[in-house]
């Protein structure tokens, strides 16, 4: 190490890498964009700060410092809703978020289901504040009857599938799916939702539903769904990743699949496991519509569960910028969803660490080293080599969420207003500081 | 008399049996005004009060504006083509608009629920809801309870039975709130197809067979069935519904002796219930409609001159 020039060193903080077991008070050297080392305290380490330029020395003392996180369920919107969010400006709030990865989903405008459409969001994110991945999309124009020219998608860089928003419902189109994925090794990701069952609901269906008169989407329309693909699944031998799980049924499905061997992964949104379906009521929030809807608290539970005995693979935002004229309105007239990537990272410090669900380590390997695992992506940790993405978080800061200081384009979120525990302090990408806050 | 504890009437869930009892006790006196020759108080002089029916309604709509009319509010009636949002003019710019013409008060009828709060978001007026999806329809409900109450003296003990498709009737849910506030009890029967989920949890008893229903109840309140949900594939034919569920003359043997017959209409004759029973002595559906106008005069006269908080002194 002597006499070697670092770009940048961090010090002094706790440094959790779950891909390599990490979990120690260490400094962090970067060089040339890449992690060149992980070092405990020494007088090594010491000597480097003091030959540093001070701008080349972050001190974070007090801190954690982990691998970028990896969102793998965001919408950016861009081509065709730039009004609601761009790929720079969704990758502001990815780096405000502490992501220095982002998958982004495949139903814009036009859909991602071509080359050139993944070359266009490529492009547009190559100077961006954090590395998009491109997910196609499983259907022509996502509208569930073809399969996309997938091998082309894949070629140009795509890293999985989905229809997202609508579940391929054609079983036998799902069947073909997964076949053809086998031979890209990609997983294929699911909207689980049984279309039939779900029946144009605009929230769970419960006592809720029933008392605000609002129509309701059965949990059982996405055990259903779930329970399906995982029997294909079964006999296609693919790689099936279900998306923001949301019931305990289906949970418990996948739980099952996964003791049988089954190659299924799946992915909860804090969403679900912060709120339930009793918040609609108190005032028709339309930023509390989104898709799959909030749940009763037995299912809250149950998503809980399967994070902390690891059913639940990974922690995603299903960050979806919607406008502020399009949520303001009639509740079962607004458009599902909500922004996340801003909040993530505080609802889960402050709803699963604090609670005692999740330790760090735990909850940062569902943010990395799984992620990068399921979709194959260069990030997530912290071994030599890999590319310098690093979230440095101030564990026990308090905040208020604020619209007006959301880095996204769009400002649906239910949780403005609400105080936090566990905030980004500082985002690196490739070795370059591209939030601070 | 203390006032009502909301200065709008946007369901009957949550209100309290002290804001109930009084408004029931105001249509009182507003009901005689009804007998009058003259029936004309200037009550609302100066209040201007909107219409806003996004639903077609032929009953609600004439009741509120007779009642505003009989108060001498100054009304207007604003009925779009159109409820979608896609469509043109957003609800808020819409509400925005009128409420810049200095209107007081809004009744509104909306197919979406919810819509009535989230009208008391965009604007100040006093809202009142004249249905709002299948959420509720308060007036409904405590028209109900006046007309009950006028003929039994009490709605406390009384055993009331909701029939139909009490899964879409707002009328159901204002019913239900209303009276079990008041100390009634309420069944709900209909086919299990159009029974809500987890209605349990409303407090009522539920029952599929309208016999086992009946039995020993005072009142019968029937729900329109509409032809849609057949097409829906809730239930296989308005045939097989008016054999499970049509409320006939014999049907009514179960019920206690000083039984009364209930419809919010509009009624399908022959279908929910015969035409036999819905003009027999025991029926009270046109008084219901008769009380609507009372009950509507008490609500607007409760609930104007009831500013937003920090705008009181009046």
């Amino acid at each position: 190490m002597a006499g070697k020039k670092f770009d940048l060193i961090i010090k002094g903080a706790r440094v959790i890498d779950p891909s390599l077991g990490f979990t120690s008070d260490a400094y962090v050297l970067i060089k040339d964009g890449v992690i060149a080392g992980v070092e405990k305290e020494s007088a090594e380490t010491a000597r480097l700060v003091k030959s540093a330029d001070k701008d080349q020395v972050i001190d974070a003392r007090g801190k954690l410092v982990t691998p970028g996180l990896i969102d793998v369920h965001v919408h950016l919107r861009e081509p065709g809703r730039e009004d609601e969010e761009t790929i720079e400006s969704g990758c502001r709030a990815a780096a405000a978020g502490g992501f220095t990865s982002v998958c982004c989903m495949p139903n814009t405008a036009p859909r991602i289901d071509n080359q050139e459409t993944v070359k266009f969001v490529q492009d547009r994110a190559k100077n961006a504040d954090a590395r998009v991945y491109v997910v196609g999309a499983i259907t022509k124009n996502i509208d569930g009857k073809e399969l996309s020219e997938i091998g082309d998608l894949v070629k140009m860089g795509a890293i999985a599938i989905t229809d997202d928003g609508h579940y391929v419902q054609n079983p036998d189109i799902m069947r073909r799916a997964l076949e053809y994925s086998k031979m890209f090794n990609i997983p294929v990701c699911q909207h689980a939702e049984d279309q039939y069952l779900a029946g144009g609901g605009v929230m769970n269906e419960s006592f809720e539903s029933t008392r605000l008169g609002l129509k309701g989407s059965p949990a059982v329309a996405e055990e259903i769904a779930v329970l399906r693909d995982i029997a294909l699944c079964r006999i296609t031998k693919a790689r099936l990743h279900i998306q923001h799980v949301s019931t305990r049924r289906a949970v418990d499905a996948i739980r099952q699949a996964k003791k049988e061997g089954i190659n299924v992964t799946t992915e909860a949104c804090p969403h679900h496991f912060v709120l339930t379906d009793e918040e609609i009521g108190k005032e028709f929030n339309t930023n509390l519509k989104v898709n799959p809807p909030l749940r009763s608290r037995d299912d809250r539970d149950a998503v809980i569960e399967g994070l902390v005995d690891g059913t639940i693979d990974c922690i995603a935002s299903d960050h979806a910028p919607h406008s502020e004229e399009e949520k303001d309105c009639e509740f079962d007239q607004a458009p599902s969803g909500m922004i996340g990537l801003e909040t993530t990272l505080g609802l889960v410090k402050t709803y699963l660490i604090d609670k005692g669900y999740l330790d760090w380590a735990d909850a940062i390997r569902k943010m990395t080293a799984n992620p990068a695992r399921i979709f194959g992506l260069s990030g997530g940790s912290l071994a030599k080599g890999m590319p310098a993405d690093i979230a440095i978080i101030d564990p026990e800061k308090r905040w208020t969420v604020r619209a007006d200081r959301f880095q996204s384009r769009s400002r649906n979120s239910p949780f403005v207003g609400w105080k936090l525990s566990g905030q980004v302090h500082m985002t690196i990408l490739g070795g370059r500081v591209v939030f601070r806050q | 008399m203390s006032p009502l504890a909301s200065r709008h009437l946007l369901g009957l869930e949550g209100v309290a049996k002290e804001d109930i009892t009084l408004i029931l006790d105001t249509a009182e006196s507003f009901r005689e005004v009804l007998d009058r020759t003259i029936k004309k108080l200037p009550t609302l002089r100066g209040i201007t009060v909107l219409n806003l029916f996004y639903e077609p309604s032929t009953r609600t709509r004439i009741s509120f504006e007779l009642a505003e009319k009989r108060l001498s509010a100054d009304t207007v009636a604003f009925t779009p083509s159109t409820s979608s949002v896609k469509k043109g003019e957003s609800l808020r710019d819409t509400v925005q608009n009128i409420e810049a013409m200095k209107i007081d008060m809004v009744v509104v009828r909306h197919s979406s629920s919810g819509v009535p709060y989230y009208l008391t978001q965009c604007m100040d007026a006093n809202i009142i809801n004249a249905g709002d999806g299948t959420h509720e329809h308060p007036t409904q409900g405590l028209l109900d309870m006046f007309t009950l109450r006028r003929k039994y003296g009490k709605l406390k003990g009384l055993r009331v039975v909701l029939v139909g498709d009490v899964k879409h009737s707002r009328v159901t849910r204002s019913n239900i709130w209303g009276l079990k506030t008041m100390g009634a009890s309420v069944a709900l029967c209909g086919p299990s197809t159009l029974i809500p989920y987890d209605a349990e949890r409303f407090g009522c008893d539920l029952y599929t067979n309208i016999d086992e229903a009946l039995e020993g109840a005072d009142v019968v309140n029937i729900m329109r069935i509409q032809l849609e949900r057949q097409q829906a594939g809730l239930f296989p034919s308005q045939r097989e519904y008016t054999n499970l569920f049509g409320i006939s003359r014999e049907r009514l043997k179960r019920l206690n002796k000083n039984y009364t017959i209930m419809h919010p209409g509009p009624m399908n004759r022959g279908v929910e219930i015969t035409s036999e029973v819905a003009d027999s002595d025991k029926s009270v559906i046109l008084d219901q409609v008769t009380n609507g106008q009372a009950v509507r005069m008490a609500v607007l006269y409760l609930l104007s001159g009831r500013k937003k908080e920090g705008e009181e002194g009046e």
